[in-house]
């Protein structure tokens, strides 16, 4: 597919200067960099909000719940109901998003895999709408269970239809496959909407895609599922390395190709379909943030990983802060504001670097 | 000495025209399916301009194509049938031969146009001129000034002595995901009027297409189809890499501007005329490569492909559920999903399945 021998061979003979800084050498010191930057935006993003409370009485409000001592409930309801659940939301949907659409890329072996390229955000789309249509599912979030279960299926039909046939199952296959069948689902879920306009409202809401809404509950129940899969996900970093030898070659090092494939097939589902499913199909993250990664790291996923389960969240709270400070007091929606921070600093990083492709 | 000399080595065939120096490779298997292709698009072309609320007999609308029968049929067919007839025929046309050229100098079955962002730019510029206005330009126009543009841009970010097909890919990749988050906002500070027009363009319909969408159409594909044709040559050598093309000598860079130049084109012509009709540039080169038993798209095969795509989803929009007025957009997912399906699954190659 896309392995231009060029660059590999140009990558073999390290140039002096700016290039030679980013050897893979370097990781452990830019993982402990990045991660502090992500704390520190945790922090910024529990401070900062369309209401303007000064940081001291956020700290206060922060730390005196543990202290059971009194502060103003305003704020403490603020900080504690509103965006605490919102920071872990972040937190939570872009290390899933990203570390899914790392895992994807890697095992398709094609930079265009996203997320949803298993079908995961198309079948959460057509969850809601069915659960509104014709289940009748008025509750604000009840949607979600609906959401996740079409994600589950929708992946888990995209698998054994890209293992079919003779040739049994390859990564054009299943890419294939995840698409045809993404576009079949959204077909479907269009032609729903257009007869049923309430459905179509709430499907608009949600696929705008938004990190307010649900609250921690709802969170907390998706964080076992979450859980899962960042284990099954890092579990597969070595193989992944193999896998990108081609299937042959890592199943002549010893790799079940297969069992390789269904294990990371598991947890992208598990990831991808509960991120779709909370915070709205914002897929791109998942697409942009492991090239990233991959520019600093190289194509070794043993840190390619871990570095997008970092990367990912903090463009997301980053975006979701300047989205709330934008514009007071309205909100810009979190996806188009990773957009439009995202994509610059995305194309300067593809035009500076020489590229480690899949 | 005769005029063609045949040569068969193994299982293929390859002939030679001893008068002009032609020559190639014979694919009866490409023949047959390019045959069969425009056989059936005939039949549901035929058949779709039969079809609507005066419902005629198939048989009549090709004499009445050429102006012979009732006056009233042949208005009818003339005036009010052909010009959506022709616009469905011509965009998937545009669209699947789009698809493949990009498919092949990528090398990535899933680098249509959709994916790296000519369409979203074309849309962020019909949304834009719909919500803000004042451009004096129609939509068609402004859906092909936006792709054009886009396409621009992305070439010149993925230029750095030389664009690969990657850093294409990679630069598109973000451009798309800024053009369409633009077009989420737009649409989200759009009156709720502004906003049903938008969608409905978004979608890629045919309704209420005149011979203004088919003329620019039609001269677009008519120039652009042979040009794809004779930059075939280039284009199956750079399906072997840079490397391997340059050593065949092939003027990498150059043929690889000729064929992104040839492909926006075709986008931005068919996007301006039905908005964009999503998928069918990706499915229809696939479809056609399975069909063929080829190992990359065939031009031709995926322009007949994508032409009875959209034609027949038309047809279906209209014929099986006449009471809604479903974009054909929507059954085109549907039905080109199920058909790429159905191929992915029957494969009995490992070759050819992937």
């Amino acid at each position: 597919m896309t392995t231009d021998q060029a660059p590999a061979v140009r990558r073999a003979q390290p140039r002096p200067g700016r290039a030679a800084r980013f050897r893979p050498s370097r990781p452990a010191g830019l993982f402990l960099v990045a991660t502090t930057v992500l704390i520190v935006l945790s922090l910024v993003s529990i401070a900062v909000g369309s209401r303007q409370i000064p940081l001291d009485q956020v700290m206060q409000a922060l730390f005196d719940r543990a202290t059971m001592r009194g502060s103003d409930p305003q704020v403490e309801a603020i900080v504690w109901g509103v965006r605490i659940p919102r920071t872990l939301l972040g937190l939570l949907v872009g290390m899933a998003l990203g570390l899914s659409g790392a895992l994807m890329q890697g095992l398709t072996r094609n930079p265009l895999a996203d997320p949803g390229l298993l079908g995961v955000s198309a079948g959460a789309a057509l969850g809601i709408v069915t659960a509104i249509a014709w289940f009748g599912i008025a509750t604000l979030y009840g949607y979600i269970w609906f959401a996740f279960v079409g994600a589950l299926v929708a992946s888990i039909v995209v698998y054994l239809l890209g293992g079919l046939g003779r040739g049994g199952s390859t990564p054009v296959k299943v890419a294939l496959a995840g698409v045809a069948i993404t576009f079949l689902l959204n077909s479907v879920t269009s032609a729903i909407v257009l007869r049923d306009p309430e459905a179509l409202d709430r499907y608009r809401f949600w696929a705008a895609g938004s990190l307010s809404g649900p609250g921690t509950d709802t969170v907390l129940r998706l964080l076992p599922f979450l859980a899962v899969g960042v284990v099954l996900a890092l579990a597969t970093a070595p193989a992944l390395n193999s896998l990108a030898l081609g299937d042959d070659v890592a199943a002549a090092l010893g790799r079940r190709v297969g069992l390789v494939r269904l294990q990371g097939t598991l947890a992208v589902t598990l990831l991808a379909g509960a991120a779709v499913a909370v915070a709205g199909s914002i897929v791109f993250v998942g697409l942009v943030v492991p090239h990233v990664a991959r520019l600093i790291t190289g194509p070794n996923h043993r840190w390619l990983l871990p570095f997008t389960m970092i990367l990912a969240p903090s463009l997301l709270l980053l975006a979701d802060i300047v989205g709330r400070v934008i514009a007071r007091p309205s909100e810009v929606g979190v996806g188009i504001i990773s957009a439009f921070i995202g994509g610059p600093f995305f194309i300067a990083l593809v035009r500076r670097r020489r590229l480690a492709e899949l | 000495m005769s005029l063609v000399e045949l040569n068969r080595t193994g299982r293929r065939t390859a002939f030679r025209i001893t008068r002009t120096p032609v020559s190639g490779v014979l694919r009866p298997r490409l023949l047959l399916c390019c045959v069969g292709l425009t056989v059936a698009l005939f039949v549901v072309f035929c058949v779709g301009i039969a079809t609507g609320d005066y419902p005629m007999n198939p048989l009549r609308v090709v004499p009445a194509l050429w102006g012979s029968g009732d006056a009233g049929q042949v208005f009818i067919v003339r005036e009010l049938r052909l010009p959506r007839a022709l616009t469905a025929v011509l965009a998937g046309a545009a669209f699947a031969v789009s698809g493949a050229v990009f498919q092949t100098i990528t090398r990535n079955p899933l680098a249509s146009p959709d994916m790296i962002g000519i369409n979203a730019g074309a849309t962020t510029a019909v949304v834009a001129g719909i919500v803000i206005g004042g451009t004096g330009l129609g939509l068609p126009t402004l859906g092909l000034v936006g792709g054009l543009a886009t396409a621009a841009v992305i070439y010149l970010l993925a230029w750095r002595r030389g664009a690969t097909g990657y850093r294409i890919v990679l630069v598109g990749i973000a451009v798309s995901w800024m053009c369409s988050s633009a077009t989420d906002y737009l649409l989200t500070r759009a009156q709720l009027a502004e906003a049903q027009t938008a969608i409905g363009w978004l979608v890629g319909n045919l309704n209420g297409r005149g011979w203004e969408t088919v003329r620019p159409l039609a001269v677009a594909v008519a120039v652009l189809l042979p040009v794809t044709l004779v930059l075939g040559r280039w284009t199956r050598t750079l399906q072997l890499g840079d490397e391997v093309a340059r050593g065949l000598g092939t003027p990498v860079q150059a043929a690889r501007l000729c064929l992104v130049m040839v492909g926006v084109a075709f986008v931005a012509f068919a996007t301006a005329g039905t908005g964009p009709i999503l998928f069918v540039a990706l499915a229809a080169p696939q479809i056609a490569q399975r069909l063929a038993g080829l190992p990359a798209p065939p031009v031709l095969a995926s322009a007949l492909t994508g032409a009875l795509m959209v034609s027949a989803s038309d047809l279906v929009a209209r014929w099986l559920i006449p009471d809604v007025d479903l974009p054909v957009g929507v059954v085109t997912g549907a039905l080109g999903a199920a058909f790429l399906l159905w191929l992915l699954v029957r494969t009995n190659r490992a070759g050819s399945g992937g």
